[in-house]
């Protein structure tokens, strides 16, 4: 007994010293590694048919990535200010990355590493939070919008408004997200959110309290199956993901509301803890290759800047408004590129107030 | 002395992951949003004190119907055959292989308009909404949390020496003298473990609040997530007077528990 153990311990050793010599001179062609943190779901992987293309980089390049997700931008900077993690890609929203800018934690880019830049359309080449563009790479887009079911909603809803209407009375949903509830108040208000102060915050919220007892429920994920699943009748969202409900229930109808909404986007960046830039870069330039863009906008349906991707696209992709709303829709918009911290801070409190009340 | 050596990795462990990061918390809690010290947090935390309450009110009565619906399940389960005991300890344990979210989604679906509750009842002529109230979100917690009030309380239950049973039984007790003065004080460890193990999740949880409440039913988990957001202070604030509730609640368990094991 003990001999067969004895036995059977010695080539388990030589096994792994084996597979680690194998490991190790597979290393002499190792390009080193990069470490990318990404919102959670934001990259084609390989679902649906489609192309991993994290898994397509490694392969191209031979560089290693070490992918990790994060839920909110806030998850993210106290990831970056409180630890001693290093990220070489970060995909901040524009108010984050105007933060990050101001507290120096974003490295300048060496946009000659990153040709493919040049496929990215002028309106999203010099950001709000980066306006002689020198830290991102716009990596997606969005408007939010409002999703309804047709079985429900009598009136075809026009604007923000009628997430307010009596007769919906809890069969309404509500971003549970402070900034994006926040937006909508303020803009029924007559507030321009980009530019809104702690008073403004005061106003919305009343106007939020009018909203709550007309409310089923304040979700995120959860509106798609409350949508998808005829649960209720009409929620405001991400228009991306609207695209995505609306394949699943042909019932539902979209609505841009007409006094404009938020625009938002993410950039890719490099955040000052990097340790691989070039390889960091590499990982951009590949990102905003036109087919992997693609591929990533066939899973998100968020806009995507890379105009050269966009020709790749079906037509019934293309001329989708919920993915790429027009220009002159896009003018009416604003955009949270400088929400002040204690701004943001008292609007987050207040919200949670609201709930708590 | 060797006994000692072998809880070195476990002292190790709490130190690291439980007593700095509580350490920590408590250091965060007396700081404002400019890292300054101030007790501003804790004035800011005593603004969600209606929730507060709500939750350790959801816990409390998640726990007590979890314990009525437990007790007797387990007793029942120390008189069973040893074989049929493992067969419902199994199916007992079967949801628990499942992930925690999954098994929140389904009661979603169960609950949901025009799901299978709903259409059941709906053929009766009975309509309402079952999901989206404080019902539903103490009906998930207690079946989530069932397995762990019944596990400890039976393990105690099935450990009482048979002979203490049969000594009461042959100086005259009847079933429900030896149950009373025999079983039941013996089970109490197991009691005070099982609400142990439901109470204190359930008054952090906010995930089966979420899915299953309505817009009234925010739990204190769910404030203290989004407050660390963008105040930490305040957030510490919350949770550490939620600690200091839950082990006031914890102590008061144990004396109780001492007294009854005495008497």
């Amino acid at each position: 007994m003990k001999k067969i153990l004895s036995v059977l311990l010695a080539s388990v050793l030589i096994f792994t010293t084996v597979s680690c010599l194998a490991g190790c001179s597979g290393g002499t062609e190792n390009k080193g590694e990069v470490n990318v943190y990404n919102w959670g779901d934001y990259v084609a992987r390989g679902e649906d048919g489609l192309m991993d293309v994290i898994d397509e980089f490694e392969k191209e390049t031979g560089i290693k990535v070490n992918y990790t997700t994060y839920e909110t931008n806030e998850e993210l900077y106290n990831m970056l200010a409180q630890s001693n993690v290093s990220y070489d890609v970060v995909v901040p929203s524009e108010y984050m990355i105007s933060k990050l800018i101001k507290e120096n934690m974003l490295l300048e880019l060496n946009y000659d590493n990153i040709p493919n830049y040049n496929n990215l359309s002028d309106r999203f080449k010099k950001l709000s939070c980066d306006p002689e563009s020198k830290y991102t790479v716009c990596y997606n887009w969005g408007v939010t919008a409002m999703v309804y079911d047709k079985t429900k909603v009598k009136n075809k809803p026009t604007d923000w408004d009628a997430l307010w209407d009596k007769d919906l009375k809890g069969e309404i949903l509500m971003f549970n997200n402070s900034r994006d509830a926040m937006a909508i108040a303020m803009q029924l208000c007559g507030i321009d959110p980009s530019k809104c102060t702690k008073a403004d915050v005061d106003k919305a919220a009343e106007k939020l309290m009018e909203q709550k007892p007309l409310l089923k429920k304040y979700v995120m994920d959860q509106v798609f199956n409350e949508m998808e699943g005829s649960q209720s009748a009409i929620a405001p969202y991400y228009a991306g993901d609207i695209a995505m409900m609306m394949e699943e229930n042909e019932n539902l109808d979209y609505c841009l509301p007409a006094s404009g909404s938020n625009l938002f986007y993410d950039a890719m960046c490099i955040p000052a803890c990097s340790k691989n830039k070039e390889n960091a870069e590499a990982f951009i330039n590949f990102m905003e290759k036109p087919e992997i863009a693609a591929e990533n906008f066939k899973y998100l349906r968020y806009g995507t800047p890379n105009e050269k991707a966009i020709d790749l696209l079906d037509d019934e992709y293309k001329s989708s408004e919920l993915s790429f709303p027009s220009d002159e829709y896009l003018n009416k918009c604003y955009v949270f590129s400088d929400l002040d911290d204690d701004v943001y801070a008292y609007m987050q409190e207040k919200f949670v107030e609201i709930q708590a009340n | 002395m060797k006994s000692k050596k072998l809880s070195i990795p476990y002292i190790l462990w709490m130190l690291v992951f439980t007593m700095i990061p509580i350490v920590m918390i408590g250091i965060t809690a007396f700081k404002d949003t400019h890292g300054r010290f101030s007790l501003e947090p804790f004035a800011k935390a005593f603004g969600y004190t209606g929730v507060f309450m709500k939750s350790l009110w959801i816990a409390l009565l998640s726990t007590l119907i979890c314990l009525v619906l437990a007790y007797p399940l387990a007793y029942l389960l120390t008189r069973m055959k040893k074989s049929s005991q493992n067969t419902v300890q199994m199916i007992l344990m079967i949801p628990m292989w499942m992930n925690f979210l999954l098994r929140i989604y389904a009661w979603v679906i169960l609950l949901q308009d025009n799901g299978p509750l709903d259409s059941a009842l709906s053929m009766l002529g009975i309509h309402a909404s079952y999901i989206g109230n404080t019902t539903a979100v103490v009906v998930g917690m207690v079946y989530e949390y069932l397995p762990f009030m019944v596990l400890p309380i039976y393990t105690v239950m099935s450990k009482i020496d048979g002979g203490l049973i049969e000594a009461a039984q042959d100086l005259g007790s009847n079933n429900a003298a030896v149950f009373r003065k025999v079983i039941f004080p013996l089970s109490i460890p197991g009691v005070i473990s099982g609400i142990t193990m439901v109470f204190v999740p359930s008054a952090s949880t906010f995930l089966v609040s979420q899915y299953l409440g309505g817009t009234d039913d925010i739990m204190i988990g769910d404030v203290i997530d989004k407050i660390f957001w963008t105040d930490q202070g305040t957030g510490s604030a919350i949770s550490l007077v939620l600690m200091i509730f839950i082990f006031v609640f914890l102590v008061l368990m144990n004396l109780f528990g001492d007294e009854e094991a005495i008497a």
